[in-house]
This record gives C-alpha cells, sequence and structure tokens, in this order.
C-alpha cells in the first residue's frame, strides 16, 4: 500500500509488485524516474508522481511522465548518462514503441544504473491490441533481464539489477507479469538510500554515437559483455537457484510460474528439483546443461511463447540428448498460466494425484461449471462520462456506411453496445494512419474519391503519445478523413494521470500548424452544435478535426 | 488439515474489491499471518466483473486459489457469484456469501434467486445471500460500503479465521480518513446483525 512504500529499515510491510519496484530503486538511491502510464505498469508511476508532488522524495530525485514510452526511455537514457540512477517504467506495448532506441541503447550501454521495469498482461486483463511478450524484444535486444516472483523479489531483484546495470554499463530490464505486478504480499525493507551523484554529461563520442562501421563493434562489444555476464554474474548469481530433491522429473521455471511449481508440488505431495531462473538474458547455461544432466524428463513452466523451452532444447542437445522436454505440450501459449494448469501437467507427467480428502478432480470438476451460460459483463463508459455524448450524436447522424476508427483508451469501450462504433482499433497512433491509407487505396485502386466517410478517434493522450506524424500525412499526402479528438484533459484509462495539455499545449494550435484548414473545438454537451460541426465537416474534401472537449468526470471531481 | 485460507471476491468494477483486499491483508499481517493477494486493474475495473484472490495462513506461494479448493467466495452481485462458482467444492466446504444485489448484465435475462441457488449448490452446501447492498444504503445512505458489510459478518460469524478487532483496526488504517467512520459503523452494524442471523 502507498503509505507503506516510505516506512522504516526493518518493518515488514504488504506492498504490490509494483509498488515493491518503487520501493528497490529508493533503496537504490534513484535519482530520476520517468515513465508513460499504461496498466498493469502503471501504479509505479502513480505513486513516484504522488511522492514527487507531495514532496516525498528527497530535492534532488526527478520524476516526469513523458509523452510517450520511446521519450521516457530516451529521457532515462539522458539522465543515465550524466550519471544518475535512472528508472524506466512502462507496460508491455510500451517497449513496442520504446524498442526503436532500445536496440542502440543496449549497444552504446549507460552510465548511471538504467533500470527498466516492464508489466507484460498474459490473458490481456487490462490490455487491446496484443497478448504481447516483452521477452522477444530481450532476445533480440540482448538486454539483460531479471524475472521476480513476489513483491519481495521485485525489490531485490531492482536493486540488484541498478548494481548490474552499473558494473557493466548496460540498461537492466526488470520483467513482471500481471500476477506479479498487481500480486500481494509482506515485504521487508530495506534502507531508503539517497543518491547523492551531481549530473554531468562527459563527453565520449566514441560510446554514445551510434554510427558504422564503430557501430559493429559495438555488436561485438555487447555480445562479449553478455558473455562475460553469463559466465561471470548468471553462472553464480543465487537468484537461478536449484530447490528439492534430486529425482528423474525436474522443472525449470521462472517469474509466478515458479508460484505454480511450487504449490503444484506440494499439493501432490512431490519433492521434485525445480531450477528457479531469477536471470531471464543472459540464462545460466552451464548451470541448466548441469541440472538437465541427470533428468529423464523436464517440464519448462512459463507462459506465453516458449522462448525458455526453446533454450532448454538448444542447451539439451550435448547436455542430455535423450532428455523429454514438455513444456508447451502441456501448458497453453495462449493466456496466462493458472495453478491447476501446472497441477494437472505435474500429475500427468509423474502419475502422482494428491491425497487430500478436500480435494477436487481437476478435470471432473470442470465439466459442471461448463453448463452456466453467463454472459460477459463487457467493460462501459463510467455514468456521465462525455464521451458518451460524442458517441451517441455521431452514431445518429453519420452515414450508415461510414467507417470508424479506434485506438486503445477509454474510447475504446465505444465498441461495445450500445455504440458499437469501432470497426478497426489498434495501437495508439494507427487510427489516423489507417484511415489515411483506406482513403488513399479506395483512390487509387478504383479512380473514386469515395464517398465512404471515415471517422477516426483519438484520446487526448494518445493524440500528444503518437498521433501528430499520421495527422501531418493526411496533409502531406492529401487525404480526408473526419478525425475527432476526445480531449478530456486526462490519461483516463489507466488511472487519469496528467499530459501535455495540462502544461499549456494546445491541441488545436498543433493540429492548426500542421495545414489543417477544418478545424472546431466543440463541448459534445452542445448537441446541436456537435451535430452541425461533424456534419459539415463530413462533407469536406480536406481532412477535418473536430475536438471534442469536455473534462472526464474523475477531473471534475478532483478540481 | 488445511493451513491455508482460500478467498475469492467477485463482483463488477467499481464495487471496492482493492480496498477489501487491503483491508483482509492488513487484519493478517497484524495477526502474522501469511498473505497474498492478486487484483486487476485498468480495463478490467471499468464497469466490467472483477475477480481477486487472497490467500492466508501459511505453507502457499501462489497469489491465485485453485480450482475447487476456495474456503470462502464473497459476491458483491450474486449473477457474478455464478461466475466464480468453479472456485468452490462440496469437498472443500466452500461457503458462498452473496450479496443480493442484482446489476443487469446487457442481453441477459436476470438469473433468479432460486436459478443461482440451484447452480451454486453443485459446488457448495453452505449459501448465504444476505442484502447487504440494501441494508447499507438503508441505514447510513451507503448501498456501496456493501463489501465492508460482509467481510465484517464473515468474521463475526467465523467465516474468516480472523478477529474482529484485526479487521476493525484494519479499516481505521486502509480506509480514506473522511469514509473511516462510516465504515465503522458498518462494522458495529454486522456485529448486531451477525447476532440475528442464523447461519
Amino acid at each position: 500500500m502507498q503509505k507503506e512504500i516510505l516506512k522504516n529499515k526493518g518493518e515488514k510491510v504488504v506492498l504490490l509488485g509494483n509498488e515493491a519496484i518503487i520501493r528497490g530503486a529508493l533503496e537504490s538511491g534513484v535519482q530520476f524516474i520517468s515513465t508513460y502510464p499504461g496498466t498493469p505498469a502503471s501504479e509505479i508511476g502513480n505513486i513516484f508522481y504522488q511522492l514527487f508532488k507531495s514532496k516525498k522524495l528527497a530535492k534532488n530525485v526527478y520524476f516526469e511522465f513523458s509523452t510517450n514510452e520511446k521519450v521516457a526511455l530516451e529521457t532515462a537514457a539522458g539522465a543515465s548518462f550524466c550519471g544518475l540512477r535512472t528508472l524506466m517504467a512502462m507496460k508491455n506495448f510500451g517497449v513496442n514503441v520504446a524498442s526503436d532506441f532500445l536496440y542502440p541503447l543496449v549497444y552504446s550501454g549507460v552510465k548511471g544504473g538504467l533500470v527498466i521495469a516492464v508489466a507484460d498482461d498474459p490473458s490481456c486483463w487490462s490490455s487491446a491490441q496484443s497478448e504481447d511478450n516483452s521477452r522477444g524484444h530481450v532476445l533480440k535486444a540482448h538486454l539483460p533481464t531479471l524475472e521476480p516472483s513476489t513483491p519481495e523479489e521485485c525489490k531485490e531483484f531492482v536493486k540488484l539489477a541498478f548494481k548490474l546495470s552499473e558494473k557493466f554499463k548496460i540498461p537492466v530490464m526488470i520483467r513482471e507479469t500481471t500476477r506479479l505486478a498487481l500480486q500481494s504480499g509482506l515485504v521487508s525493507l530495506g534502507e531508503i538510500k539517497k543518491g547523492n551523484n551531481k549530473a554531468k554529461f562527459i563527453k565520449n563520442p566514441h560510446r554514445f554515437v551510434t554510427m558504422p562501421p564503430r557501430v559493429l563493434e559495438m555488436h561485438q562489444e555487447l555480445l562479449d559483455k553478455i558473455k562475460l555476464i553469463r559466465e561471470e554474474i548468471a553462472e553464480k548469481s543465487p537468484l537461478n537457484f536449484i530447490d528439492g530433491r534430486a529425482a528423474k522429473t525436474g522443472i525449470i521455471t521462472s517469474s509466478v510460474g515458479y508460484l505454480y511449481a511450487k504449490e503444484a508440488l506440494k499439493v501432490l505431495d512431490l519433492d521434485l528439483p525445480i531450477l528457479k531462473l531469477g536471470f531471464f538474458y543472459p540464462l545460466p547455461e552451464k548451470k541448466i546443461k548441469n541440472f538437465l544432466k541427470n533428468l529423464n524428463q523436464v517440464l519448462v513452466v512459463e507462459e506465453l511463447e516458449p522462448h525458455l523451452e526453446n533454450e532448454i532444447e538448444r542447451l539439451a542437445k550435448n547436455a542430455n540428448p535423450k532428455l523429454k522436454i514438455n513444456g508447451k505440450n502441456l501448458l497453453s501459449e495462449v493466456g496466462e498460466l493458472k495453478p491447476e494448469n501446472i497441477i494437472l501437467a505435474v500429475s500427468e507427467l509423474t502419475g502422482k494425484k494428491f491425497s487430500d480428502q478436500w480435494r477436487v478432480d481437476l478435470k471432473k470438476h470442470k465439466s459442471n461449471f461448463g453448463k452456466i451460460d453467463l454472459s460477459k459483463r463487457a467493460p462501459r463508459f463510467c455514468p456521465g462520462c462525455p464521451y458518451n455524448l460524442v458517441f451517441s450524436t455521431i452514431k445518429k447522424i453519420a452515414p450508415a456506411n461510414t467507417i470508424f476508427g479506434g485506438e486503445i483508451g477509454c474510447y475504446m469501450l465505444a465498441h461495445f453496445p450500445p455504440y458499437q462504433l469501432q470497426d478497426y482499433l489498434y495501437c495508439m497512433g494507427s487510427d489516423i494512419s489507417i484511415a489515411h491509407g483506406i482513403k488513399k487505396a479506395i483512390e487509387s485502386s478504383t479512380g473514386d474519391t469515395s464517398k465512404q466517410k471515415i471517422i477516426a478517434f483519438v484520446g487526448d493522450s494518445s493524440f500528444f503519445h503518437a498521433s501528430i506524424p499520421a495527422l501531418i500525412n493526411t496533409i502531406f499526402n492529401k487525404s480526408n478523413p473526419l478525425i475527432v479528438i476526445m480531449e478530456n484533459g486526462t490519461t483516463a484509462m489507466t488511472g487519469h494521470q496528467p499530459h501535455p495539455g495540462l502544461a499549456g499545449v494546445k491541441i488545436e494550435e498543433i493540429v492548426r500548424a500542421c495545414g489543417v484548414k477544418n478545424i472546431k473545438t466543440v463541448d459534445p454537451i452542445n448537441i446541436k452544435e456537435f451535430e452541425k460541426v461533424v456534419k459539415n465537416f463530413l462533407g469536406k474534401k480536406e481532412v477535418s478535426v473536430i475536438i471534442a472537449k469536455h473534462p472526464c468526470i474523475f477531473i471534475e471531481k478532483q478540481s | 488439515m488445511k493451513q491455508t485460507f482460500n478467498g475469492i471476491i467477485v463482483g463488477t468494477g467499481g464495487q471496492g474489491q482493492i480496498t477489501l483486499l487491503q483491508i483482509l491483508a492488513q487484519a493478517s499481517q497484524s495477526e502474522n499471518l501469511d498473505i497474498k493477494t492478486s487484483e486487476l486493474h485498468g480495463l478490467s475495473q471499468k464497469g466490467g466483473q472483477v475477480e481477486v484472490h487472497f490467500r492466508l495462513g501459511k505453507g502457499f506461494f501462489s497469489p491465485l486459489v485453485e480450482e475447487g479448493s476456495a474456503d470462502l467466495i464473497i459476491a458483491l452481485e450474486r449473477q457474478e457469484a455464478l461466475r466464480a462458482c468453479y472456485y468452490g467444492s462440496k469437498e472443500a466446504k466452500t461457503v458462498f456469501l452473496v450479496n443480493d444485489l442484482s446489476l443487469p448484465i446487457p442481453n441477459q435475462k436476470p438469473f433468479t434467486e432460486e436459478e443461482i441457488k440451484k447452480n451454486l449448490k453443485k459446488f457448495s452446501e453452505k449459501i448465504i445471500f444476505v442484502p447487504a447492498t440494501d441494508i447499507c444504503q438503508k441505514e447510513f445512505d451507503a448501498g456501496i460500503g456493501a463489501g465492508v458489510y460482509l467481510i465484517s459478518l464473515a468474521v463475526f460469524k467465523n467465516l474468516l479465521p480472523l478477529k474482529p478487532a484485526s479487521i476493525k483496526k484494519a479499516i481505521k488504517k486502509i480506509v480514506k480518513p473522511k469514509y473511516v467512520n462510516l465504515n465503522l459503523k458498518i462494522f458495529e452494524l454486522a456485529r448486531e446483525k451477525s447476532k440475528e442471523t442464523g447461519f
């Protein structure tokens, strides 16, 4: 809990994984934090923001919500280049956005410890778009990555990540998943350390200019660095440990998978060896090979894609070619894991059943609840949300064949009844460009300038995040979607974080400066006026922008 | 003998599940019990269904409760009890503590109390319906207090292995200062009602 985060050394408090990451950073003397909000990582930014605003952080500690994740990572890198310990936090999709900069950053390396906290969301509890797995980026970028499994480990792993980052001058990722980020448990507090570095950028183009042919040397240096981290740190680290007794069946796992594996062994009253990996990258290959040597079969417990399993297969080829490797043959690649999945998998591999009288036969149990026909409760707009007015008005007056584009953010809820006004929906910044592509495709292939209208909905935080280049492209390459920017004065879906509009950046002025001629700011509460503008702009030959401006009800409540 | 108590709280977004988890976590900690919870934020809170887990006691690892192993399932809306039914089982002697509140699900004919009970009976021999929202609305004009009412009732009726005093202390610590008094009144009302309620 938020107020527990600043308690004294020696106390034991209940913290979420995200909160423990904050405490870990504070115990590491962090001096610079940047983020873009996104659930399940939001609390990291939210709480740092509250602590920063209420002056509960040391005076020489800086926090910001950046305009997007790429900007946040670049900002963090700047601080790290000047020698400050820096934390950057984001959700999985943020890594996609930031990746263009992330890859060369791992090449050049950093100076002050730079820890990147990323929260993946298997099962998409609070994510549209895709069931992302940041581990793919990790392997491609050669980014050292630690995977804690409990809040206590979150705190300790962050502290180690700062040390690792500084020692090897490389950013280090802490990867969470929803069931860790939003898992609470007891955490033993260490001492909050005041960082006392004074930032100074010392010129070193050899390190920070990523140009060929130097960039190829950097690539080689990175691979050498990873080899060194693997051999000197990962192979010896207590973060990669074996528990349980030697047996012919073993388990390799990390993150919350470890908790489910431990639970499964307890339920089945089995004592099997588990290799728990705190390092996802680089893997302690020797330690893994030694573990595999004496096994007949192994179960790899991991969520989403079998990245770990693929590595184990590679390592087993010479360590133990006869080893039977299980993983995605028993556990789904889609959706998060649940403890019962691991119980069933281990039971299948060992033939062991549980002995507790009070337990149910999981397979039989499933057949009983499959029979209840209960519809899903779709998320919906808050009562009194101004977006309701935008969507009800547009639904009423837009021609029947209008195409509606959406993005992630509260306004994606217009996909559900009663509005059903999203014909496509992808990441932030994509909406306007897709509309542009559809328009140009129809026009260029059929010669028809197309009577079919396209209305693209964009949130205000999304506009600042990634939509401006797309808007400029509609002017540059001449298409005419109607863009409705929903300005509610906040980043609502992820918990009402501030965005640049609050610092006086005016959306209308940006839109005008991009070259848009048809532009109108209107409060959708004035339904008649809003209707009139929509009708008028739908008939325009050039791109048009309506800024539907009305504060989120939560902002109104706060002020 | 079970060392671990497994609990689930279900309802719709905005019914206060996360505050309830924090109260339970705080109370458990004050009794030196180990505690793990799992919650959901963001999109999942926007009026959709929300299911949170808590486990307390000794000797457990996972923050998630396994199917068929819940000791107590608190449903803040009665149809949501159906959605969580598979966490319950007769073997585990699951108790369903259900707020007798029905919030409509779009495109669905609401399940009646009888239909809900009939379905839940496959998973439990102890199903308790309590009009918690009505009680809190009538007494305090605060239907939102239903969750605190139900966990308070649960401790007074020994459906939760925590002491009432720990819950009371946790309410004071967790709830926003301006709502502490209201919630303490709800807690005391649950104490009174628990004497009259025969389950």
